[in-house]
């Protein structure tokens, strides 16, 4: 199917009928129910799932093939908004003009820091890319004032052209990004009983592209490019000994993971048109590494994976607040409740960065290959009991196949 | 002429002279055998020939061309295979993706923005890899980790990877070193008939008096980074100086 092989074929399918479904599946609880806080089904959180795991699989196919960690790919996210940006200001509200600009100017931002920055393998290229990072960051806010709007970011104005689209609203409103008229923030609730679906336009615009590239990433994990990049990771000295020159292969695996981040940026201003210098902060950098290694990096799936995780944790665990604790434990004596309420305290709310941090130490330490080898241990684990009921005596491999 | 011709050839590490003055030439077909003690210079002037280091001194010719200057890929490419000291494998891929990335080399070069195309789908390297795994007697073992191979086996791989290319010059550093006797013998066997029906010229760098002595058409001793003599193998064997700067210390 679409040039995919079997279990390709079938994980592309799974995270098709995700996105398509995700309004669903995100708000298993009734919206009155005290559980309701964990319902993750709103258009800015969904959105924000999508648009990161676009970021993260971007980042992937270079961390996890090529083994070259970048800690400024945030500058590519920026870059991408801020190009976006300028297209509603300057073509019109269309999402495509602004992603389209987005995915080139990153690319051709990445071309350039990539070309510097590959000069150099490990440690100093984390660095380097760091360092352009910040830099832009920097620049942002003061020099390229003109271009960027420094502190107060990059927004639209009444007086902007938009030349392809004439002249604004009568009514003085700023207009809204739309694809072909279909407005990003259109959202259809859907009520059913106690519970409460939304259906926004921007979510599926984003789920549309997000679907794009997860497939071009499948296709290029399995291409012969694909081969080569994880040849770059495995052994540089035997490539170039073979007649191969690792340095275009990984020149090309960073501009494609700056065009992904690029795209990021662009769908970022699509669903709310504002574009600041802190998206290319450091801690933005970290974060998509995060997601990457959480999630399991060289996988397919990971990078999705970690950034839905990270970004639920972030907006669903920040949430939980004293009031909603004691509610919990209400069940409790008054002096056990507060006694829970205050071993939990530290954990939630505010304190949700303890929480990452703490599962993040954990996945790292015993699952390596992130959620992904979690996952596919329970699956062996349920396997080997399936074979071991059926034959107890089947004879194992002498030597680990590979998989 | 021979196909490599190395003239003059001249390299130092801070105070020390690894290679002093090397002339050195590889007729096309023949095995060509370079011993010598530990630290004579055998891997430095291997390093010399492929651009991972660059002599200060003399000139490297392959094939009528200059060696020198040219990245350790475009050396590649003009037809110089090596075999390492410790086999250099890609570790982390299959053994059939090993033998399919020198394919992929020969067939596209350097470089080439393959995004779209799919492994699966290139029946013809795929095919090839195979005949060559296949010819190594490694084809059960195609969908391994190269890393979780036994030593033997990493350097056949890496042996293959090699042949695969069908180069023009193979150069071989210690290929049985480490080796049991038997897979000695299996590796004499197969570069005597790699040498024989696939006529490529081989130099190689070896220890194992036995192996120089069943394979090689010429000898070269080499001695504190300057060749001794050069010589057939018999008259290598019966040679009053080479018996005193090396075969005396290798019986030891
Ligand atoms: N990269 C290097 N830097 C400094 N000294 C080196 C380097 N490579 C080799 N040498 C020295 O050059 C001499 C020759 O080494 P080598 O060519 O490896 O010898 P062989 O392969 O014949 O045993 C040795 O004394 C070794 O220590
Ligand atoms: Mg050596």
């Amino acid at each position: 199917m679409l040039g995919l092989n079997r279990k390709d074929g079938v994980l592309f399918l799974i995270v098709v009928v995700m996105v398509i479904f995700a309004p669903f599946i995100l708000n298993p609880f009734p919206s009155d129910s005290s559980l309701a806080q964990f319902n993750a089904g709103y258009p800015d959180l969904m959105q924000r799932f999508l648009i990161f795991g676009i970021f993260a699989v971007g980042f992937n196919i270079l961390f996890g093939l090529t083994g070259y960690l970048s800690f400024g790919h945030a500058a590519f996210l920026g870059a991408g908004s801020y190009a976006g940006v300028w297209m509603f200001k300057l073509l019109g509200m269309n999402v495509l003009y602004a992603i389209t600009a987005s995915v080139l100017v990153a690319g051709l931002f990445a071309l350039f820091i990539g070309f510097i920055s590959l000069r150099r393998s490990g440690i100093y290229f984390s660095i380097l890319t760091l360092a352009f990072a910040q830099m832009s960051y920097a620049l942002a806010y003061s020099v390229l004032t003109p271009i960027t709007n420094g502190e107060t970011g990059l927004q639209l104005s009444q007086n902007d052209p938009r030349i392809l689209e004439g002249a604004s609203a009568a009514d003085g409103s700023l207009p809204v990004p739309s694809l072909f008229g279909l407005e990003t923030r259109a959202t259809h609730t859907l009520d059913l009983g106690a519970w409460s679906f939304d259906f926004n336009a921007g979510y599926y615009i984003c789920g549309v592209i997000m679907i794009l590239a997860f497939y071009l990433s499948i296709r290029i994990f399995r291409s012969p490019f694909g081969m080569m990049l994880r040849a770059v990771k495995s052994n540089q000295q035997r490539m170039n000994y073979t007649g191969l020159n690792p340095r275009p292969y990984t020149l090309a695996a960073f501009v494609i993971s700056g065009m992904f981040a690029g795209l990021a940026g662009g769908l970022m201003v699509s669903m709310d048109p504002l574009a600041g210098a802190e998206r290319m902060l450091w801690t933005r950098s970290g974060e998509v590494v995060l997601m990457t290694i959480l999630g399991g990096a060289g996988t397919l799936i990971g990078p999705v994976l970690g950034a839905g995780f990270i970004k639920y944790f972030e907006n669903i665990f920040s949430r939980i607040n004293d009031q909603v604790l004691h509610q919990w434990f209400a069940f409790l004596p008054d002096g056990f409740e507060n006694a829970m309420v205050f071993l939990v305290h530290p954990f939630v709310g505010k304190g949700w960065h303890l929480t990452l941090g703490i599962l993040f130490m954990l996945v790292v330490i015993f699952l390596p290959g992130g959620l992904v080898e979690g996952g596919q241990r329970i699956g062996r684990l349920f396997r080997r009991k399936k074979k071991t009921d059926q034959a107890a005596g089947t004879a194992q491999g002498q030597n680990t196949p590979a998989e | 002429m021979g196909i490599l011709e190395v003239k003059g050839v001249g390299k130092r590490f801070g105070g020390l002279q690894a290679l002093g003055d090397v002339n050195l030439s590889v007729q096309e077909n023949s095995v060509h055998a370079i011993i010598g003690p530990n630290g004579a210079g055998k891997s430095t002037l291997l390093n010399c020939l492929v651009g991972k280091l660059i002599p200060d001194t003399g000139t490297v010719m392959f094939d009528g061309q200059s060696v020198l200057g040219r990245k350790p890929h475009e050396i590649n490419q003009m037809g110089i295979s090596r075999v390492f000291q410790t086999p250099e494998i890609f570790s982390d891929l299959t053994v059939l993706e090993n033998v399919m990335i020198p394919c992929f080399a020969r067939r596209d070069g350097s470089f080439r923005m393959h995004a779209i195309e799919q492994v699966a789908r290139e029946g013809s390297i795929i095919e090839q890899a195979e005949t060559m795994l296949a010819d190594v007697n490694m084809l059960e073992k195609r969908d391994f980790h190269a890393g979780s191979l036994s030593r033997g086996d990493k350097r056949r791989l890496e042996m293959a990877m090699c042949l695969v290319q069908e180069p023009r010059l193979l150069l071989l550093d210690e290929p049985t070193a480490g080796m049991s006797r038997a897979d000695t013998n299996n590796t004499i066997a197969l570069l005597k008939e790699i040498n024989e029906k696939r006529s490529i010229t081989m130099a190689i760098i070896e220890h194992d008096m036995h192996v120089v002595f069943s394979l090689a058409d010429r000898i070269t001793v080499l001695a504190q980074g300057t060749p001794l003599v050069e010589d057939t193998p018999e008259k290598i064997k019966g040679h009053p100086k080479v018996r005193e700067a090396y075969l005396g210390e290798a019986q030891h």
